[in-house]
């Protein structure tokens, strides 16, 4: 029993340091990003636009694919309610204010801290179990300036623009279903669309995919930089990596959604 | 001795890790200009105390005076501006391995030289040509094999034109002739330039080609720090054991027998 609260207590110990220790580094972070510049360090232009390339580019395929099979789904699950209230237009609203608000950014948030976070950790982790981010930091290269920095700011602007991409499949792949197997009219599938979603419901998703990328590219670089043991403890840091930006992008969707519903937005 | 100018002043270090004490009580003085060499055991923390002397670790307690300067109580920018004065030469030699080599070499001197890129290419050509690579500009890390690496590493630590360098086993894993190489490479840096250094290792042959000065560092302290001849000519058992290799004397690599037995039938 003691034990048990012993290890509880541990726990709770070492998560609120670690909560302290993101803190810290997010805030390290945003200096190299906004003051750096201004002291004649800047962040290289050419490192951002390589993680821009491999995170948002080369995530395009998976993230179309994940989209577009949401939109049809969605459209096939909701088509026989709605269609049994006599409304089945009305799927063409649903699919694209459900995705556009939370599923879009949601599904590519997790697509993203599985394909992009996880290899930033296993990245990272690795240059730190070989020494390279000790020999960064004694060649007096901030290592947060040098390998966090670009891949953060790489990806709060490419997720963003992967959710918009989602959206857009996503809602084609509802109007897949209704045009094709609901037999609407293509017209007015796409007026109903637009008849529904408004500019708020778009920019809320994207609201949440910034702060998602925040989240993953903070927790990857976290856990990368502070990987210990070898190969097995990038493995584990990786697994680690995935598993908390996978609960973070959950609650912060929830506190998020709940800001927006309480405050009317 | 006495009127050597100190460098690097080591006082009283103690550091550990987990409940494992590495070091208890380290005091070590390198003087300007001088081949420090500490040499030890496998594991006994000689990387640690170098990582001491660099400042990415901090002592439990203790302190690490570099030209008279605590290092505790540098800030970030202060820590900095000593430290492009050093080159290390990592144990595994740490390059970066997302960079060519070129890449490697170039990556300090772009950030702190501010230097036209004509000129900064022929620095990393006379770099490598110093480490007999030249020619390997455009490779990855991955492509070259332990002894390149370590000898690329060697080129970006001197990249700089360091005042000091310090050299983690710089000779461990290379063939002997590759380590007669870079021991002749480290005699020249430190002699020619006058670069103070200060070495790893526990190679004998490479110990005694290079070194002004040795320390021995055993369970965690200096035992005896002396020149070739004091060295040599020790009356430490425990120091005469680890330069002469011998499997038995003070320092134990087995248990005894009766622990052998005990730990077997428990
Ligand atoms: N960052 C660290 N965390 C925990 N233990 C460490 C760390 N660095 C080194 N050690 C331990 O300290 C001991 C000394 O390591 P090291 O200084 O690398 O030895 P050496 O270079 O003499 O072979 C080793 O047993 C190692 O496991
Ligand atoms: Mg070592």
């Amino acid at each position: 029993m003691k034990k048990l609260l012993e290890n509880i207590g541990g726990t709770v110990i070492t998560t609120f340091r670690q909560i302290i220790d993101v803190s810290r580094l997010l805030v390290e972070t945003v200096y190299w990003l906004f003051v750096g510049p201004f002291k004649k360090k800047p962040v290289k232009r050419d490192s951002i636009f390589e993680q821009m390339l491999f995170m948002g580019v080369k995530s395009l395929i998976i993230v179309v694919f994940v989209a577009l099979f949401t939109g049809i789904v969605i459209a096939m699950q909701t088509a026989p309610q709605l269609a049994s209230l006599g409304a089945v237009i009305y799927v063409a609203g649903l699919v694209a204010v459900s995705l556009t608000r939370e599923l879009a950014p949601v599904l590519t948030g997790l697509v993203i801290a599985g394909r992009v976070g996880a290899a930033i950790t296993a990245e990272l982790g690795t240059m730190k179990v070989t020494e390279q981010v000790e020999a960064l930091e004694t060649m007096a290269l901030n290592p947060v300036r040098f390998l966090v920095v670009p891949r953060f700011l790489a990806l709060i602007i490419m997720l963003p623009c992967l959710t918009i991409l989602a959206d857009a499949v996503g809602i084609f792949g509802g109007y897949l279903i209704g045009v094709f197997n609901l037999n609407i009219n293509s017209g007015l599938y796409i007026d109903t669309t637009f008849r529904f979603l408004t500019t708020k419901d778009v920019m809320t998703g994207v609201l949440k995919s910034f702060v998602f990328g925040a989240v993953i590219a903070l927790i990857g670089c976290y856990q990368g930089l502070n990987t210990r043991g070898g190969a097995e403890g990038v493995g584990k840091a990786t697994t680690t990596s995935i598993v908390t930006s996978f609960i973070l992008i959950i609650l912060s969707d929830c506190v998020l959604t709940a800001i927006f519903f309480f405050s009317d937005i | 001795m006495e009127e050597k100018e100190v460098i690097i002043e080591v006082k009283d270090i103690y550091k550990k890790f987990g409940n494992r004490q590495i070091l208890s009580g380290v005091n070590l003085k390198v003087y300007k200009g001088e081949t420090m060499v500490i040499m030890g055991g496998s594991g006994c923390g000689k990387s640690t105390l170098l990582r001491h002397m660099v400042g990415t670790v901090k002592p439990d307690s203790g302190s690490v005076y570099m030209r008279g300067q605590n290092m505790a109580e540098l800030d970030e920018n202060g820590l900095d501006a000593l430290r492009k004065k050093f080159g290390i030469l990592f144990q595994s030699g740490a390059l970066f391995d997302s960079l060519t080599v070129k890449e490697n070499l170039c990556m300090a001197l772009r950030e702190h030289a501010k230097l036209d890129e004509n000129i900064i290419s022929i620095m990393v050509k006379m770099k490598l040509e110093l480490v007999g690579l030249r020619g390997f500009e455009a490779l990855m890390p991955s492509q070259l094999s332990g002894g390149m690496k370590k000898r690329v590493g060697l080129a970006r630590a001197i990249a700089m034109d360091p005042e000091i360098v310090f050299y983690d086993e710089p000779t461990t894993g290379l063939d002997p002739i590759m380590a007669g190489v870079i021991d002749k490479l480290i005699l020249d840096l430190s002699k020619k330039l006058s670069i103070t250094s200060v070495a790893v290792t526990h190679d004998m042959n490479s110990v005694f080609r290079i070194a002004d000065r040795i320390a021995m560092l055993h369970e965690g302290r200096i035992l005896q720090v002396g020149t070739q001849e004091e060295i040599k000519n020790t009356t430490n058992p425990m120091v005469k054991q680890f330069i002469e290799g011998q499997p038995e004397g003070p320092v134990n690599f087995f248990m005894s027998k009766e622990d052998y037995l005990e730990e077997l039938i428990k």
